[in-house]
């Protein structure tokens, strides 16, 4: 199973709870804001301590009893809903801080469509720019799996077009476990390998 | 042109004003990181002590000053001991004095900066696999830049201004401690000084408002450029 999620956390007056056992391909979180889907996957990648619970990722123990493997261990690849990238380095630089030496950025630049942006700084990108190295950046990182947060909100629809494609593409040929956050049914729909939907 | 007595004292302050901000900016910074960063117990206090120059009278802090590196002071007696150093009356006193009364400027305009850096791309970082040491290293560091060019200065600009401390500390030697405005006093304390004390109070004002202009332009280059898409 790539994920096998048993989370409990108390946030203010909001109580996080999800339990799920998902197989290969995209896992959809789906429901509405506040229900504390990005919290689900803060606590996968380690942002966020659960309350109690167990997190199994492609067999390997995150999170349980005696176990909390830090942040860096993890390799999760996170796209968070802001782009996050360091404005203090070009897009070359953001896209392999996390990648191992000498790694040809090509491979990924390609089907993301940022072959253009290398020498670029974040600050003179889009939106939809921004996301898709940001995306970039986590798969070269050599991640394990993938948390993608919201990663088409905000954009308008040609570049939702785009980062979606990119999005299937890391789905179905690199085929990498993903787990997705998202408010849209459409997207959902699309994305989703299957749907758990977190409700109040 | 100013005369040759006139540029020692110049050149005084500005090695004691430099080597003051030199040594200071390491303590600092790590002050401001620690400040701005850690929750430990006695915080408060350790906050509280740095910031104590900024509102105990100068006069205060170096006599403090000399009775700790005086040579039966707790650090003067093991300094002249061990290493045969003694800091009274010399311009390493005066750098001492300079150092200690810039430190709380110098710490809040970093700790600010620290303060400001965002923790959000630290933990993007960290999920891309960066341990804490290369986050400090590769983020926080270099993204609190333009705080620490704005401490270092006005640390500058507060240290070529020291007079209480200094004067208590290592009194008013020509030459070795006499920096700006303990040259700019002793002239007023002779008669027919005031053309001299006027020239080297045109001189402190200039270095005083360059180094304010140049702090104020770096912490405007703070405020804007780096932000978070």
């Amino acid at each position: 199973m790539s994920f096998e999620i048993t989370v409990a956390k108390r946030l203010g007056e909001i109580d996080v709870a999800l339990e799920m056992v998902a197989g290969d391909g995209a896992t959809v979180l789906f429901g509405p804001s506040g229900v504390g889907k990005t919290s689900v996957l803060n606590m996968v990648a380690g942002l966020l301590r659960p309350d109690r619970g167990r997190i199994v990722v492609g067999g390997e123990m995150l999170f349980g009893t005696g176990v909390d493997v830090p942040i860096e261990r993890r390799r999760a690849g996170y796209v968070f809903q802001e782009a996050r990238l360091f404005p203090h380095q070009c897009v070359r630089a953001n896209l392999t801080y996390g990648a191992a030496a000498g790694v040809d950025v090509t491979t990924v630049t390609g089907f993301l469509g940022i072959d253009d942006l290398l020498d670029r700084w974040p600050r003179s990108l889009s939106g939809g720019e921004a996301r898709r190295v940001a995306i970039g950046r986590a798969l070269l990182s050599d991640p394990a799996f993938l948390l993608l947060d919201e990663p088409l909100s905000s954009l308008d629809r040609a570049r939702r077009e785009e980062v979606m494609r990119g999005i299937e593409h890391i789905r179905d040929v690199l085929t990498l476990p993903i787990l997705m956050v998202t408010h849209d049914p459409e997207e959902a729909e699309r994305i989703g390998t299957r749907i758990v939907t977190m409700a109040r | 042109m100013p005369s040759a007595e006139e540029w020692t004292v110049v050149v005084l302050s500005l090695k004691v004003g430099g080597v003051a901000m030199m040594v200071t900016l390491p303590i600092a910074f790590a002050l401001a990181w620690l400040l701005a960063r850690v929750r430990f117990p006695g915080r408060l206090l350790v906050e509280a002590i740095v910031y104590l120059p900024l509102v105990v009278p100068p006069v205060v802090t170096g006599w403090v000053l000399l009775l700790a590196f005086g040579p039966a002071g707790p650090i003067g007696g093991p300094l002249e001991r061990w290493f045969g150093i003694s800091v009274l009356f010399r311009w390493t006193g005066a750098a001492i004095a300079a150092g200690v009364m810039a430190l709380p400027l110098m710490v809040r305009a970093m700790r600010l900066s620290i303060e400001a850096v965002d923790r959000r791309l630290e933990n993007a970082a960290r999920t891309l696999g960066a341990g804490p040491g290369r986050v400090f290293w590769t983020l926080t560091l270099p993204l609190s830049v333009p705080g620490i060019l704005a401490g270092a200065v006005l640390g500058f600009a507060r240290s070529i201004g020291e007079f209480g401390a200094t004067i208590t500390f290592v009194s008013n030697v020509p030459g070795e401690t006499r920096t700006l405005p303990l040259a700019i006093y002793s002239m007023l304390q002779q008669p027919n000084g005031d053309a001299m004390a006027l020239r080297l109070s045109a001189i402190s004002v200039t270095l005083s408002l360059a180094a304010l202009v140049a702090s104020e332009l770096l912490a405007r280059r703070a405020g804007r450029g780096f932000h978070v898409l």
